[in-house]
């Protein structure tokens, strides 16, 4: 798949500031820390998931018509995703308000966890729920969005609380440890699954020709079509290699010496890069079995 | 049961010839669903949006190969992927005729659709915006203003070799349920569930039932037609009565 800056944006801005939520609720409950920590928290959780969610909307042809996209939550992720993620913010809003106030609910936090998880399965079913594109149709899908924005979430709460409530920062860096080691495990056990991946369908199953060798010689477009565009990433196998090395690297290796070293906040941006890549990766190594009927990008 | 309407399209017949790609081009880009747009259709990197293509495909290893030219458009899936993961509700199979359609003015133009469909049918058109795909030319087959003859998709009036038949499979009589039926029609990727509701008639081994004697005349053994030796007055002739 060609894997869209828009959807790479949302996902890991979203993640993160669902992440950072997870972690500043945990810190209420457990920690009891200063107002102002939390209502900061919040704020910046609202200011990814808004970035993010300004992302996706250049993912639309049509963002004005945005509004119909909570019809079918029936029985579209997509939608069910476009339900949440309003409600999300409202709650993590909402949240940060009642704390502003010095009126903080229990309620209003665990509504807001509810929902941030809610929030990473509908991101990650919308991948998960598509079963021939065998590379994402696996539950490791939306635990790994989870998991990785957790991870990405408690490093940027320890890089928050070393600037603003250094009391927690220990805690949360240990966490984002904790976290980010998990999430790598399971990302790695996703990539190992993948790399033992038969593709289900063949150039004889896509044509109906039971013959082990056919061989395309048309494509039935003299330049290329949004068939050979939208379903591959056009760039040569060794940069998916080097884009697979390098968020193998920053997702947690290198992050996790910046959090065991006390760079907190150059610790949440290197592993926003590597997220930026894993997420490219993620949709670079998903082969779409259009692309059977297009082979010069099979 | 309800109507299921679909094409089937028989690879013996085909010829690669493109007439149905460019018919239903011509139709569909002044139809009543708006323009099918093209992109730099005369430079050097033209690309365009179509509902329909025709690809060349070679089987086997010279010199024992075969050309199957194979014609490519929405299916029509009776289980179609595409339709549940709309999140607006735009793209949707109807009832009455089992034909997926897309409203265009509901559309997002957020490519998940073109996502879920394991055949790549669907194709966002660049200019408007919207995902486009084959609506089996639902504008001109209930067309009552045109002639019975005439009400069917612009792919099948054009092909020249009366490679597409159109009609309702679910219909056990109907000419497509029928060549489905005796020749062996079969459904694209059936791993995955969809059950598309086109379908295509296989290649056949065309097999010229001559016999040696049709080949060379019992009475000419030198082959030297028009000099055959001028028979004897007592052999029989062709009526028995005269003579050569």
């Amino acid at each position: 798949m060609r894997p869209a800056w828009s959807v790479i944006l949302f996902t890991t801005l979203a993640g993160a500031g669902q992440g950072l939520f997870l972690a500043l609720f945990a810190a209420e409950v457990l920690a009891d820390p200063e107002w102002r920590f939390l209502v900061a928290g919040a704020a910046l959780a609202l200011a990814l998931l808004g970035a993010g969610l300004a992302a996706s909307f250049f993912h639309l042809g049509h963002p004005e018509r945005a509004w119909r996209s909570a019809a079918m939550w029936r029985t579209s992720w997509l939608s069910r995703e476009v339900i949440v993620l309003p409600a999300f913010m409202a709650a993590v809003f909402a949240w940060g308000v009642a704390h502003w106030l010095g009126q903080p609910a229990l309620w209003i936090g665990v509504a807001g966890v509810a929902l941030a998880a809610a929030l990473f399965l509908c991101t990650g079913m919308i991948y998960a729920c598509l079963k021939f594109l065998q590379e994402w149709h696996t539950p490791l899908t939306p635990l790994n969005y989870a998991a990785l924005g957790c991870a990405s979430g408690l490093t940027a709460a320890a890089a928050l609380s070393a600037w603003l409530y250094p009391p927690l920062t220990r805690g949360y860096a240990a966490a984002a440890l904790l976290a980010g080691l998990l999430a790598y495990v399971m990302r790695l056990a996703a990539l190992a699954r993948n790399a033992r991946l038969r593709p289900k369908s063949s150039l004889a199953t896509a044509i109906g020709v039971k013959h082990p060798r056919i061989v395309q010689i048309a494509q039935g477009a003299m330049g290329g079509s949004f068939n050979t565009r939208e379903f591959f990433h056009g760039r040569p196998r060794e940069v998916v290699r080097a884009v697979r090395w390098t968020f193998l690297a920053l997702v947690f290796p290198v992050p996790a010496m910046l959090l065991l070293s006390g760079n907190f906040l150059a610790a949440f941006l290197v592993q926003y890069a590597g997220l930026l890549a894993e997420r490219w990766y993620f949709f670079a190594e998903a082969r779409h079995p259009q692309n059977l009927y297009y082979q010069a990008i099979a | 049961m309800s109507k299921q309407l679909a094409l089937v399209i028989d690879l013996n017949v085909c010829v690669g010839c493109h007439a149905c790609v460019t018919s239903c081009k011509e139709w569909n880009a002044q139809g009543a669903a708006g323009p099918l747009s093209d992109q730099n259709p005369y430079g050097a990197d033209p690309s365009g949006t179509f509902f329909n293509r025709v690809q060349t495909f070679e089987v086997g290893e010279f010199p024992n190969t075969e050309t199957v030219h194979f014609p490519k458009s929405c299916l029509h899936c009776e289980d179609p992927p595409c339709v549940p993961v709309c999140p607006t509700g735009a793209s949707y199979k109807r009832a009455e005729d089992g034909i997926v359609l897309v409203d265009y003015d509901k559309c997002i133009g957020c490519n998940y659709c073109s996502w879920a469909c394991p055949y790549g049918a669907r194709e966002i058109d660049e200019q408007q915006k919207v995902m486009k795909k084959c609506t089996l030319c639902v504008d001109r087959i209930y067309d009552t203003a045109l002639p019975d003859a005439d009400r069917k998709p612009a792919c099948v009036m054009a092909c020249p070799t009366s490679a597409r038949i159109f009609g309702d499979i679910h219909d056990p009589d109907s000419q497509a349920s029928r060549a489905i039926r005796e020749q062996g029609g079969y459904a694209l990727m059936p791993e995955w569930g969809t059950q598309p509701a086109n379908h295509y008639l296989p290649r056949r081994r065309t097999d010229l039932p001559i016999h040696p004697d049709e080949l060379e005349r019992h009475d000419n053994p030198l082959k030297v037609d028009g000099k055959l030796p001028r028979p004897s007055t007592q052999e029989p002739s062709l009526d028995d009565v005269t003579s050569w």
